[in-house]
Protein backbone atom coordinates (compact mmCIF):
# COMPACT_ATOMS: atom_id res chain seq x y z
CA UNK A 1 0.00 0.00 0.00
CA UNK A 2 0.98 3.54 -0.67
CA UNK A 3 2.25 5.87 2.30
CA UNK A 4 -0.11 8.87 3.21
CA UNK A 5 1.29 12.29 2.99
CA UNK A 6 2.32 12.74 6.56
CA UNK A 7 4.41 9.31 6.31
CA UNK A 8 6.96 10.71 3.44
CA UNK A 9 10.21 11.45 4.55
CA UNK A 10 10.50 15.16 4.23
CA UNK A 11 12.71 14.55 1.80
CA UNK A 12 10.75 12.73 0.12
CA UNK A 13 7.92 14.52 0.62
CA UNK A 14 10.03 17.66 -0.99
CA UNK A 15 11.11 15.76 -4.08
CA UNK A 16 7.74 14.36 -4.92
CA UNK A 17 6.19 18.33 -4.51
CA UNK A 18 8.78 19.56 -7.18
CA UNK A 19 8.33 16.61 -9.39
CA UNK A 20 4.34 17.24 -9.49
CA UNK A 21 5.49 21.08 -10.00
CA UNK A 22 7.53 20.08 -12.64
CA UNK A 23 5.20 17.98 -14.44
CA UNK A 24 1.86 20.55 -13.85
CA UNK A 25 4.39 23.83 -15.02
CA UNK A 26 5.28 21.67 -17.98
CA UNK A 27 2.15 20.51 -19.05
CA UNK A 28 0.46 24.43 -17.94
CA UNK A 29 2.79 26.34 -19.95
CA UNK A 30 3.16 23.71 -23.43
CA UNK A 31 -1.08 24.04 -23.17
CA UNK A 32 -1.14 28.12 -23.19
CA UNK A 33 1.52 27.78 -25.75
CA UNK A 34 -0.04 25.76 -28.18
CA UNK A 35 -3.72 27.44 -27.55
CA UNK A 36 -2.09 30.68 -29.81
CA UNK A 37 -2.97 28.99 -32.25
CA UNK A 38 -6.58 28.51 -32.41
CA UNK A 39 -7.98 30.37 -34.82
CA UNK A 40 -4.99 30.42 -36.97
CA UNK A 41 -3.22 27.25 -37.36
CA UNK A 42 -2.14 26.95 -40.95
CA UNK A 43 -5.01 24.17 -41.38
CA UNK A 44 -8.74 24.01 -39.95
CA UNK A 45 -8.09 20.29 -38.99
CA UNK A 46 -4.81 21.71 -37.15
CA UNK A 47 -6.74 24.34 -35.52
CA UNK A 48 -9.13 21.88 -34.08
CA UNK A 49 -6.09 19.58 -33.50
CA UNK A 50 -3.99 22.50 -31.54
CA UNK A 51 -6.84 23.67 -29.12
CA UNK A 52 -7.71 19.77 -28.00
CA UNK A 53 -4.67 19.02 -26.92
CA UNK A 54 -3.81 22.22 -25.18
CA UNK A 55 -7.35 21.49 -23.82
CA UNK A 56 -5.71 17.95 -22.82
CA UNK A 57 -2.32 19.75 -21.37
CA UNK A 58 -4.13 22.09 -19.30
CA UNK A 59 -6.65 19.40 -18.12
CA UNK A 60 -3.62 17.36 -17.24
CA UNK A 61 -1.67 20.40 -15.54
CA UNK A 62 -4.91 20.95 -13.49
CA UNK A 63 -5.27 17.33 -11.83
CA UNK A 64 -1.32 17.74 -10.94
CA UNK A 65 -1.96 21.14 -9.26
CA UNK A 66 -5.07 19.84 -7.19
CA UNK A 67 -2.32 16.33 -6.48
CA UNK A 68 0.20 19.14 -5.72
CA UNK A 69 -2.40 21.13 -3.65
CA UNK A 70 -3.40 18.16 -1.58
CA UNK A 71 0.74 17.65 -0.39
CA UNK A 72 1.69 20.88 0.21
CA UNK A 73 -1.97 21.64 2.26
CA UNK A 74 -1.08 24.93 2.86
CA UNK A 75 -4.00 26.52 2.06
CA UNK A 76 -3.50 27.28 -2.09
CA UNK A 77 -5.92 25.46 -4.58
CA UNK A 78 -4.98 24.39 -7.89
CA UNK A 79 -5.69 27.31 -9.62
CA UNK A 80 -3.60 29.60 -7.28
CA UNK A 81 -0.63 27.53 -7.67
CA UNK A 82 -1.71 27.88 -11.42
CA UNK A 83 -2.22 31.40 -11.28
CA UNK A 84 -0.55 33.23 -8.62
CA UNK A 85 3.05 32.83 -8.79
CA UNK A 86 5.39 35.27 -10.22
CA UNK A 87 6.92 34.49 -13.23
CA UNK A 88 10.33 33.19 -11.26
CA UNK A 89 8.43 31.51 -9.51
CA UNK A 90 7.63 29.02 -12.81
CA UNK A 91 9.32 25.40 -12.58
CA UNK A 92 8.48 24.03 -16.20
CA UNK A 93 11.53 23.08 -18.42
CA UNK A 94 13.57 25.84 -20.35
CA UNK A 95 12.41 23.99 -23.87
CA UNK A 96 8.81 25.53 -23.09
CA UNK A 97 10.43 28.85 -22.33
CA UNK A 98 11.50 29.33 -26.46
CA UNK A 99 8.18 31.45 -28.17
CA UNK A 100 5.86 29.14 -30.39
CA UNK A 101 7.50 30.39 -33.50
CA UNK A 102 6.37 28.73 -37.01
CA UNK A 103 4.73 25.43 -37.54
CA UNK A 104 7.56 23.82 -37.66
CA UNK A 105 9.05 24.84 -34.20
CA UNK A 106 5.99 24.19 -32.68
CA UNK A 107 5.49 20.49 -34.27
CA UNK A 108 9.57 19.80 -33.06
CA UNK A 109 9.06 21.06 -29.62
CA UNK A 110 5.84 18.88 -29.72
CA UNK A 111 7.47 16.11 -30.75
CA UNK A 112 10.77 16.28 -28.36
CA UNK A 113 8.20 17.41 -25.37
CA UNK A 114 5.51 14.60 -26.07
CA UNK A 115 8.29 11.68 -26.59
CA UNK A 116 10.23 12.81 -23.13
CA UNK A 117 7.02 13.40 -21.00
CA UNK A 118 6.17 9.81 -22.03
CA UNK A 119 9.12 8.65 -20.44
CA UNK A 120 8.49 10.54 -17.59
CA UNK A 121 4.94 9.10 -17.28
CA UNK A 122 6.30 5.24 -18.11
CA UNK A 123 8.41 5.28 -14.78
CA UNK A 124 6.04 6.90 -12.92
CA UNK A 125 2.87 4.38 -14.05
CA UNK A 126 3.46 1.86 -11.74
CA UNK A 127 5.17 3.80 -8.51
CA UNK A 128 4.08 3.97 -4.99
CA UNK A 129 2.45 7.16 -4.26
CA UNK A 130 -1.29 5.79 -5.74
CA UNK A 131 -2.74 8.77 -6.51
CA UNK A 132 0.09 9.90 -8.68
CA UNK A 133 0.17 6.46 -10.63
CA UNK A 134 -3.68 6.25 -11.08
CA UNK A 135 -3.47 9.66 -12.45
CA UNK A 136 -0.50 8.83 -14.83
CA UNK A 137 -2.34 5.83 -15.93
CA UNK A 138 -5.16 7.65 -17.08
CA UNK A 139 -3.11 10.72 -18.81
CA UNK A 140 -1.17 8.26 -20.91
CA UNK A 141 -4.20 6.81 -22.48
CA UNK A 142 -4.69 10.51 -24.02
CA UNK A 143 -1.25 11.54 -24.73
CA UNK A 144 -0.85 8.51 -27.17
CA UNK A 145 -3.40 10.69 -29.00
CA UNK A 146 -0.74 13.41 -28.67
CA UNK A 147 2.29 11.07 -29.87
CA UNK A 148 0.41 10.25 -33.02
CA UNK A 149 -0.03 13.87 -33.63
CA UNK A 150 3.56 15.26 -33.14
CA UNK A 151 4.95 11.87 -34.79
CA UNK A 152 2.99 12.20 -38.30
CA UNK A 153 3.86 15.75 -38.63
CA UNK A 154 7.58 15.01 -37.59
CA UNK A 155 7.49 12.77 -40.54
CA UNK A 156 6.07 14.88 -42.74
CA UNK A 157 8.29 17.73 -42.62
CA UNK A 158 11.46 16.20 -42.66
CA UNK A 159 9.94 14.28 -45.65
CA UNK A 160 8.88 17.12 -47.36
CA UNK A 161 11.98 18.51 -49.40
CA UNK A 162 12.40 22.38 -49.60
CA UNK A 163 11.17 24.97 -47.30
CA UNK A 164 8.90 22.28 -44.65
CA UNK A 165 12.28 20.41 -43.47
CA UNK A 166 14.61 23.66 -44.21
CA UNK A 167 12.07 25.29 -41.07
CA UNK A 168 12.22 22.02 -39.20
CA UNK A 169 15.72 21.72 -39.54
CA UNK A 170 15.60 25.66 -37.92
CA UNK A 171 13.90 24.89 -35.27
CA UNK A 172 15.44 21.77 -34.31
CA UNK A 173 18.78 23.77 -34.33
CA UNK A 174 17.06 26.37 -31.84
CA UNK A 175 15.24 24.17 -29.86
CA UNK A 176 17.40 20.67 -29.66
CA UNK A 177 19.82 21.97 -26.87
CA UNK A 178 16.68 21.99 -24.72
CA UNK A 179 14.97 19.22 -25.36
CA UNK A 180 16.29 17.15 -22.87
CA UNK A 181 15.87 19.74 -19.94
CA UNK A 182 12.93 17.61 -19.75
CA UNK A 183 14.25 15.35 -18.02
CA UNK A 184 17.06 17.23 -16.00
CA UNK A 185 17.56 16.13 -12.66
CA UNK A 186 15.14 17.26 -10.22
CA UNK A 187 16.81 17.90 -6.23
CA UNK A 188 16.61 15.31 -3.65
CA UNK A 189 15.33 13.28 -6.55
CA UNK A 190 17.17 9.47 -5.61
CA UNK A 191 14.28 9.60 -2.41
CA UNK A 192 11.82 9.14 -5.14
CA UNK A 193 13.42 6.14 -6.64
CA UNK A 194 14.03 4.81 -3.31
CA UNK A 195 10.08 5.25 -2.26
CA UNK A 196 9.25 3.31 -5.22
CA UNK A 197 7.56 6.54 -6.50
CA UNK A 198 9.69 6.93 -9.76
CA UNK A 199 11.33 3.75 -11.24
CA UNK A 200 14.70 5.82 -12.26
CA UNK A 201 16.45 8.87 -11.68
CA UNK A 202 16.37 11.50 -14.12
CA UNK A 203 20.09 9.93 -16.43
CA UNK A 204 18.30 7.04 -16.98
CA UNK A 205 15.14 8.60 -18.26
CA UNK A 206 17.10 10.50 -20.54
CA UNK A 207 18.70 7.36 -22.06
CA UNK A 208 15.67 6.01 -22.24
CA UNK A 209 14.08 8.88 -24.28
CA UNK A 210 17.62 8.85 -26.48
CA UNK A 211 16.95 5.54 -27.31
CA UNK A 212 13.57 5.76 -27.94
CA UNK A 213 13.71 8.68 -30.24
CA UNK A 214 17.12 7.96 -32.22
CA UNK A 215 15.21 5.59 -34.49
CA UNK A 216 13.24 7.96 -35.76
CA UNK A 217 15.95 10.59 -35.80
CA UNK A 218 18.15 8.19 -37.80
CA UNK A 219 15.27 7.56 -40.14
CA UNK A 220 14.58 10.98 -41.24
CA UNK A 221 18.25 11.73 -41.54
CA UNK A 222 17.76 14.86 -38.63
CA UNK A 223 20.07 15.63 -35.77
CA UNK A 224 19.38 14.42 -32.84
CA UNK A 225 19.20 16.64 -29.93
CA UNK A 226 22.74 17.27 -27.69
CA UNK A 227 23.19 17.42 -24.01
CA UNK A 228 21.44 19.87 -22.23
CA UNK A 229 24.04 23.57 -21.25
CA UNK A 230 23.58 24.21 -17.65
CA UNK A 231 20.78 21.19 -16.49
CA UNK A 232 21.20 22.60 -12.87
CA UNK A 233 19.47 25.61 -14.17
CA UNK A 234 17.02 24.06 -16.71
CA UNK A 235 13.56 25.04 -14.94
CA UNK A 236 14.64 28.16 -13.36
CA UNK A 237 15.65 31.72 -14.86
CA UNK A 238 12.80 32.02 -18.04
CA UNK A 239 13.13 33.58 -20.66
CA UNK A 240 11.22 36.89 -21.89
CA UNK A 241 8.98 35.26 -24.33
CA UNK A 242 7.90 33.02 -20.79
CA UNK A 243 7.25 36.33 -19.16
CA UNK A 244 5.01 37.92 -21.87
CA UNK A 245 2.83 34.20 -21.77
CA UNK A 246 2.52 34.49 -18.42
CA UNK A 247 0.74 38.16 -18.44
CA UNK A 248 -1.14 36.96 -21.03
CA UNK A 249 -2.37 33.27 -19.37
CA UNK A 250 -2.81 35.35 -15.68
CA UNK A 251 -4.86 38.63 -16.89
CA UNK A 252 -7.89 37.45 -16.27
CA UNK A 253 -7.42 36.45 -12.95
CA UNK A 254 -5.78 39.52 -12.36
CA UNK A 255 -8.87 41.28 -13.15
CA UNK A 256 -10.59 39.15 -11.23
CA UNK A 257 -9.90 36.15 -8.87
CA UNK A 258 -13.15 34.40 -8.74
CA UNK A 259 -14.03 34.41 -12.30
CA UNK A 260 -15.54 31.06 -13.54
CA UNK A 261 -16.25 29.99 -16.73
CA UNK B 1 -38.49 7.87 5.71
CA UNK B 2 -39.23 8.60 2.47
CA UNK B 3 -38.94 4.81 1.45
CA UNK B 4 -36.29 2.21 1.06
CA UNK B 5 -33.51 2.97 -1.26
CA UNK B 6 -31.33 0.10 -2.25
CA UNK B 7 -28.05 0.24 -4.90
CA UNK B 8 -30.47 -0.94 -7.85
CA UNK B 9 -33.13 2.29 -6.91
CA UNK B 10 -30.05 4.59 -7.02
CA UNK B 11 -28.33 3.08 -10.32
CA UNK B 12 -31.88 3.49 -12.02
CA UNK B 13 -31.65 7.04 -10.97
CA UNK B 14 -28.29 7.58 -12.68
CA UNK B 15 -29.75 5.88 -16.08
CA UNK B 16 -31.66 9.36 -15.76
CA UNK B 17 -28.70 11.26 -15.59
CA UNK B 18 -28.08 12.26 -18.84
CA UNK B 19 -24.30 13.65 -20.37
CA UNK B 20 -24.63 17.24 -21.08
CA UNK B 21 -23.32 17.49 -24.35
CA UNK B 22 -25.13 14.27 -26.11
CA UNK B 23 -28.27 13.99 -23.47
CA UNK B 24 -29.66 10.77 -25.28
CA UNK B 25 -26.85 9.12 -23.47
CA UNK B 26 -26.81 8.81 -19.21
CA UNK B 27 -23.90 8.74 -17.03
CA UNK B 28 -24.18 4.70 -16.68
CA UNK B 29 -24.83 4.37 -20.35
CA UNK B 30 -20.71 5.93 -20.67
CA UNK B 31 -19.82 3.45 -18.21
CA UNK B 32 -18.77 6.40 -15.69
CA UNK B 33 -19.88 5.28 -12.55
CA UNK B 34 -17.21 3.16 -10.90
CA UNK B 35 -19.23 2.27 -7.67
CA UNK B 36 -22.10 3.36 -5.55
CA UNK B 37 -22.53 3.16 -1.97
CA UNK B 38 -26.11 3.01 -0.09
CA UNK B 39 -26.49 2.74 3.50
CA UNK B 40 -29.52 4.16 5.93
CA UNK B 41 -28.11 7.09 6.64
CA UNK B 42 -26.04 8.11 3.33
CA UNK B 43 -25.85 7.49 -0.90
CA UNK B 44 -21.96 7.38 -2.33
CA UNK B 45 -21.30 7.79 -5.88
CA UNK B 46 -17.89 7.52 -7.80
CA UNK B 47 -17.61 8.78 -11.01
CA UNK B 48 -14.51 8.25 -13.49
CA UNK B 49 -14.11 11.40 -15.87
CA UNK B 50 -13.66 10.08 -19.52
CA UNK B 51 -10.68 12.17 -19.81
CA UNK B 52 -8.89 14.05 -16.73
CA UNK B 53 -9.56 17.66 -18.49
CA UNK B 54 -13.18 17.08 -19.41
CA UNK B 55 -14.41 20.66 -18.99
CA UNK B 56 -18.15 18.95 -17.73
CA UNK B 57 -17.29 17.23 -15.03
CA UNK B 58 -18.61 19.97 -12.69
CA UNK B 59 -21.65 19.61 -14.54
CA UNK B 60 -22.23 15.83 -14.07
CA UNK B 61 -21.45 15.74 -10.47
CA UNK B 62 -23.69 18.35 -9.79
CA UNK B 63 -26.33 16.66 -12.21
CA UNK B 64 -26.12 13.49 -10.48
CA UNK B 65 -26.37 15.11 -6.88
CA UNK B 66 -29.41 16.99 -7.52
CA UNK B 67 -31.08 13.87 -9.38
CA UNK B 68 -30.21 11.52 -6.07
CA UNK B 69 -31.27 13.94 -4.02
CA UNK B 70 -34.86 12.91 -3.99
CA UNK B 71 -33.90 10.35 -1.58
CA UNK B 72 -33.84 11.95 0.52
CA UNK B 73 -30.34 11.42 2.56
CA UNK B 74 -26.94 12.91 2.25
CA UNK B 75 -25.46 12.32 -1.16
CA UNK B 76 -21.44 12.31 -1.58
CA UNK B 77 -20.32 12.50 -5.50
CA UNK B 78 -16.47 11.48 -5.70
CA UNK B 79 -14.64 12.08 -9.21
CA UNK B 80 -11.73 9.69 -8.83
CA UNK B 81 -9.07 8.05 -11.55
CA UNK B 82 -8.94 5.22 -9.15
CA UNK B 83 -9.29 2.92 -12.20
CA UNK B 84 -8.93 4.71 -15.52
CA UNK B 85 -12.00 5.21 -17.52
CA UNK B 86 -11.79 3.53 -20.45
CA UNK B 87 -14.22 3.64 -23.51
CA UNK B 88 -14.75 -0.45 -23.41
CA UNK B 89 -16.67 0.56 -20.30
CA UNK B 90 -19.67 2.26 -22.75
CA UNK B 91 -22.69 -0.22 -22.61
CA UNK B 92 -24.14 -1.91 -25.35
CA UNK B 93 -27.31 0.15 -24.53
CA UNK B 94 -24.84 3.20 -24.81
CA UNK B 95 -23.04 2.15 -28.03
CA UNK B 96 -26.54 1.91 -29.82
CA UNK B 97 -27.67 5.15 -28.65
CA UNK B 98 -24.38 7.02 -29.66
CA UNK B 99 -24.82 5.52 -33.48
CA UNK B 100 -28.45 6.20 -33.45
CA UNK B 101 -27.39 9.56 -32.58
CA UNK B 102 -24.83 9.98 -35.45
CA UNK B 103 -22.09 8.86 -33.68
CA UNK B 104 -19.62 6.09 -34.07
CA UNK B 105 -18.60 3.80 -31.20
CA UNK B 106 -15.43 3.65 -30.16
CA UNK B 107 -13.62 0.95 -32.33
CA UNK B 108 -10.68 -1.13 -30.71
CA UNK B 109 -9.15 -1.16 -33.95
CA UNK B 110 -8.79 1.88 -36.68
CA UNK B 111 -10.33 -1.05 -39.32
CA UNK B 112 -13.33 -1.29 -37.43
CA UNK B 113 -14.69 2.07 -37.64
CA UNK B 114 -18.29 2.37 -39.52
CA UNK B 115 -20.30 4.84 -40.41
CA UNK B 116 -22.93 5.59 -37.82
CA UNK B 117 -25.02 6.52 -41.06
CA UNK B 118 -25.08 3.75 -43.06
CA UNK B 119 -22.81 1.02 -41.81
CA UNK B 120 -20.10 1.48 -44.54
CA UNK B 121 -16.20 0.48 -44.04
CA UNK B 122 -15.17 3.12 -45.77
CA UNK B 123 -14.62 5.99 -43.98
CA UNK B 124 -11.46 7.88 -43.44
CA UNK B 125 -9.81 9.52 -40.58
CA UNK B 126 -9.60 13.01 -41.46
CA UNK B 127 -8.33 14.38 -37.91
CA UNK B 128 -7.73 12.38 -34.75
CA UNK B 129 -9.11 15.46 -33.00
CA UNK B 130 -12.53 16.44 -32.79
CA UNK B 131 -14.81 19.52 -31.17
CA UNK B 132 -14.38 18.00 -27.72
CA UNK B 133 -11.77 16.15 -25.91
CA UNK B 134 -13.23 12.47 -26.78
CA UNK B 135 -14.11 13.05 -30.16
CA UNK B 136 -12.07 12.09 -33.22
CA UNK B 137 -13.40 13.59 -36.86
CA UNK B 138 -14.37 11.07 -39.96
CA UNK B 139 -16.17 11.26 -43.52
CA UNK B 140 -18.02 8.46 -45.16
CA UNK B 141 -16.84 8.10 -48.40
CA UNK B 142 -20.08 5.74 -49.14
CA UNK B 143 -22.99 8.05 -48.13
CA UNK B 144 -20.26 10.90 -47.76
CA UNK B 145 -21.61 12.41 -44.76
CA UNK B 146 -18.98 13.45 -41.88
CA UNK B 147 -19.02 12.23 -38.72
CA UNK B 148 -17.47 12.03 -35.20
CA UNK B 149 -16.22 9.08 -33.41
CA UNK B 150 -15.35 8.61 -29.75
CA UNK B 151 -11.97 8.28 -29.34
CA UNK B 152 -10.62 4.89 -28.14
CA UNK B 153 -8.79 5.20 -24.72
Amino acid sequence: MTATAEELLPATRNALSLLLLAMADDEFVIGFSDSEWTGIAPLLEEDVAMSSLAQDELGHAQALYRLLAELVDDGRDADAIAFDRPPEGYYHARLLDHPRGDWANTIARRFLYDTADAIRLEALASGSWTSLAELVEKIRREERYHLLHGGAWLERLAAAPGEPRRRLLEALERMGPDAATVLSPLPDEASLVLAGIVDATSPELEARWRERIRPVFERLDLPMPPAAADPGRSRTNHSDTFRWLHGEFTAVRRIDREATW
Amino acid sequence: MIGSVDEAAVRAALGEVPDPEIPVVSVLDLGMVEAVDVTDRSIRVELLPTFVGCPAVDLIRDAVASRLASFGRPVQVDVSFRVPWTSDRITRAGRDKLRQSGFAPPAAEAADVRCPYCASDRVALDNLFGPTQCRSLYYCRACRQPFEQFKAV
